[in-house]
């Protein structure tokens, strides 16, 4: 391979695109290439990188809009908001130990890979938060979709389509999230001792309460005595977190306390335990060390801990639940039969997976993501097709072929 | 008037063998080909647009929608999906060659599920219909758009449907789960579920908001969640629109986020309050009902935060509601705002661009020099958290040239959301209405790239024809 494209702007970038397309030379899209372990290997002659595209280019805190371009690290982006005391929405995860890289994430790739953290299940998707894009085609053409304002519906939503395209289709060059006021506090309810279908039935009823519980979380024993804030239960811990004005946090634990009741006493975890326990569950810590593989599961939230048990009996499994028992992390042997095993597991429950971290050589011979009926993967080569007609961008990275 | 393709000559010519093929895959009812009954279909909530279909094809099942797919598709039929018909776009506008399909008949709800905190419904479930199915045990659906008694879900899909409550609860793709679709070619497609992330491309996404150009919408699950304590309602009057404006930015910047924040100017105040009698501020020149969410404890903090941060503006007037009641008092006159303008006016149309928040008095400034430069009034309803304006401009749909100034008025006014940084709309989509002013906001390039996409699950073009899309000059313009 030859040395990577790293062009200073999107002038630059697209005209390096739009030789590669004229020249049919395939392109490794990347950011800082912090998530280059996930899905397919990428075989491209050439890479391209984002991350000369950096700063921050609108900021409106009275608007919740926020623009950067793509190559923007995200360190970057949050302390930006921070200062005027707001945040990301869907509380983006960093998977630096996951992967074992170095390199600090951009916002690029973090859309790009569509990663949602633990507020995912209250507040929405990452994708459900990027007002505006702007990119370049596998043509060389630059576009945008969306823009610098909250409600947008003018033409085909493009946001969404990119976001989670994982540089499949386009490379984003910009991007615009809305952004929140951060809460001024935050706090945890803990009920300890659970298994996996008492928890979630627990989190089912924190979730459907009116108190806005912005974090649902399930650990088993093993799980939860890897993260330092939790070890201390001495066991399996089912987690509700509340954030909001001070008053509320007190009051709306208090009532939740109450109301979950029949699962047991709660414990609360103050401010700095919330901080710490959900930064571990958002980044996945407690499967950092594994060695083998690791899935992540979206399912019903009442199947998590179906699925769980069965990848438990299927393989010598890791798991636990996020998004009241939606998401579920597993980790195992980075084998084709746990893969199958896994993949089965999750279409049983009327769920999907991801092959999120494996060897490549297991990444290169499994559907990492499972395949499509054939009506929508016809869709999805024509969709391929009129972004990127000669296939040059991270070909094979999503579907073998596309 | 925006120009509409014409129709093609053959398919005209077969329309007796059209309307027996629907009838053999329809139950009886279930297609209508005489004109008298054709009548209501002719039009949706754009009615300045009329253009009687071909046939109108009423399905009672995903199969159906799939064998009447099929068959278009065969014969080379366009077809126009339709909920309610409440599109203020002419995004349900039929066409002369066109088969109008209707999903009201597909009205069921499939399922709920309390504890996964989702519903199952078909694509003629009414907005509504869906809250008041789950409302007794304290859920809810979000997206709340004014024609939520009639429009239906379908529809809101197709449209990436808002309302008032956006702010805090996001449009209609954020209250998505998943979608049953029947491709153009009649392939029944299941996007997504009732999980949270779908692996692959977001094609839920993609669909939610893509006014019918990629396919027919049967089924979706939706979101539902469980509702606050409670809520409250308050009124703050200020002297001028830039101070009312200015107030929305303190809000937003303390850290309160409104689960409503609706802005009206002084002809919209005038027009609710001879309406509806709601005891709004008639000396202000602009007027904010604001919405919190919670405990009653809850709510005293955060709306007596609010009051005083209003205090800083100079308001006329501060009326905090204390009860229930008292809060829908002050919802009552917003909430017939379109009824309001339509006692004042013989008719008007109802814009939605959006705006960088931050432009507001700006905006309202340059419209209230077009209003008195065309000789049209104008009323503007804003919500001011998200930046959605709606302009409504009165006029008198009996006279050509009143009509024909409407329509410019409008289009000026979505062209200069635009030029101050927003977009030609918010939440009523593209339809016919905004279709030839695409360009406007997207360049040649961008929208054949969106082209392509639409040929990429319609080849032959036959879905929701001549919208969204600006027609190609070698299109043939109906008479």
């Amino acid at each position: 391979m030859s040395a990577p494209l790293v062009p200073a702007d999107e002038d630059a970038l697209a005209a390096a695109v739009a030789a590669a397309h004229r020249s049919g030379e395939t392109l490794a899209v990347e950011g800082n290439a912090s998530k280059a372990g996930l899905l397919r290997p990428v075989a491209a002659s050439r890479r391209l990188s984002t991350r000369a595209l950096c700063g921050i280019t609108l900021y409106s805190p009275q608007e919740l809009i926020l623009s950067a371009r793509a190559g923007t690290t995200l360190a970057e982006i949050e302390q930006a908001v921070a200062g005027h005391g707001q945040h990301l929405i869907a509380e983006p995860p960093d998977f630096s130990a996951l992967f074992a890289s170095t390199a600090p994430q951009s916002l690029g790739g973090v859309v790009a890979a569509h990663l949602s953290g633990p507020r995912r299940v209250a507040w929405g998707a990452t994708r459900d938060h990027v007002m505006g894009v702007r990119a370049v085609n596998g043509i060389g053409e630059r576009i945008h979709s969306g823009g610098r304002v909250l409600k947008n519906v003018t033409g085909l939503d493009l946001c969404k389509l990119l976001a989670g395209s994982h540089g499949t289709l386009a490379v984003i060059t910009e991007i615009t999230l809305k952004v929140l006021p951060a809460p001024e506090r935050r706090a945890t309810l803990v009920l300890c001792g659970l298994d996996a279908a008492r928890g979630v039935a627990a989190l089912a009823a924190a979730l459907g309460s009116p108190y806005a519980v912005s974090g649902a979380a399930h650990l088993p024993a093993d799980m939860a005595a890897r993260i330092p804030a939790l070890a201390w239960l001495d066991g399996a811990v089912t987690l509700a977190r509340i954030e909001d004005f001070p008053a509320s946090v007190a009051y709306r634990t208090q009532r939740l306390r109450d109301e979950l009741a029949a699962f047991g006493a709660a414990e609360i975890l103050d401010e700095g335990a919330t901080r710490a326990a959900w930064a571990a569950l958002r980044d996945a810590t407690p499967l950092a060390g594994e060695s083998g593989a690791i899935w992540r599961v979206s399912v019903r939230p009442s199947r998590g801990p179906v699925v769980a048990a069965e990848a438990a009996r299927a393989l010598d499994a890791r798991w636990f639940l996020d998004w009241g028992g939606g998401l579920v992390w597993i980790a195992g042997p980075a084998s084709v039969a746990a893969h199958a095993a896994v993949a089965a597991a999750a279409r049983a429950a009327g769920g999907t997976c991801t092959l999120f971290r494996a060897p490549a050589a297991l990444r290169a011979a499994v559907d990492v993501i499972p395949a499509e009926a054939p009506a929508l993967a016809a869709i999805t080569r024509r969709v391929k097709a009129a972004f990127d007609p000669r296939s040059i961008l991270n070909p094979g990275r999503m579907f073998a072929g596309v | 008037m925006i120009a509409q393709p014409a129709p093609k000559d053959d398919v005209l010519a077969r329309r007796p063998a059209i309307l027996a093929g629907l009838r053999a895959l329809l139950p009886e009812t279930g297609v209508i080909g005489e004109p008298v009954r054709m009548k209501p279909y002719e039009t949706d909530a754009l009615a300045a647009y009329r253009q009687m279909p071909l046939a109108v094809a009423l399905p009672e099942t995903t199969e159906q929608v799939a064998a009447v797919m099929a068959f278009c598709h065969r014969e080379g039929v366009r077809v126009v999906p339709r909920g309610a018909g409440t599109s203020l776009s002419g995004g349900a506008l039929p066409m002369g060659d066109a088969v109008v399909l209707g999903l009201m008949r597909m009205n069921r709800i499939l399922e709920i599920d309390y504890a996964d905190r989702c519903a199952v419904v078909q694509a003629g479930v009414t907005n509504i219909g869906i809250t008041q199915a789950v409302q007794e045990r304290g859920f809810f659906y979000a997206p709340d758009p004014s024609s939520q008694l009639a429009c239906m879900i379908g529809g809101n899909v197709n449209m990436n449907s808002g309302g008032a409550h956006c702010l805090r609860y996001g449009v209609t793709a954020n209250n998505l789960l998943g979608l049953r679709i029947v491709t153009v070619d009649g392939q029944v497609i299941d996007i997504g579920g009732a999980h949270m992330d779908a692996a692959g491309y977001d094609w839920l996404g993609l669909l939610t908001g893509s006014e019918g150009q990629l396919a027919i919408v049967t089924e979706v699950t939706v979101r539902i969640l469980r509702g606050p304590e409670g809520a409250r309602a308050m009124l703050a009057a200020f002297r001028a629109n830039e101070v009312a404006g200015a107030c929305v930015d303190a809000i937003i910047a303390s850290g309160i986020i409104p689960v409503a924040l609706e802005f009206m100017d002084r002809p919209a105040i005038h027009a609710c309050e001879a309406f509806a009698h709601a005891s709004y501020p008639l000396d202000a020149e602009a007027m904010l009902i604001i919405e919190v969410e919670g405990s009653t404890e809850e709510q005293d903090f955060l709306l007596g935060r609010i009051k005083e941060i209003c205090r800083n503006f100079d308001p006329i007037s501060l009326r905090v509601s204390a009860s229930a009641e008292e809060s829908l008092a002050i919802w009552k006159g917003r909430k017939g705002a379109f009824g309001a303008v339509g006692r004042i006016s013989p008719d008007y149309l109802c814009m939605d661009g959006t705006i960088p928040t931050s432009r507001l008095a700006e905006v309202l400034g340059r419209i209230a020099q077009m209003s008195a430069a065309c000789g049209l009034q104008v009323a503007n309803i804003f919500h001011a958290g998200d930046g959605n304006l709606h302009p409504l401009i009165m006029f008198d749909a009996n006279d050509p040239a009143s009509f024909h100034a409407a329509e410019t008025f409008g289009a000026d006014i979505l062209k200069l959301c635009v030029e101050v940084g927003g977009c030609l709309t918010g939440e009523h989509g593209v339809g016919v209405e905004k279709r030839d002013l695409m360009g406007v906001q997207f360049s040649e390039i961008e929208l054949e790239q969106q082209r392509r996409i639409k040929s990429a699950f319609d080849p032959g073009w036959l879905l929701n024809p001549s919208k969204v899309f600006p027609l190609k000059p070698e299109v043939p313009l109906a008479a």
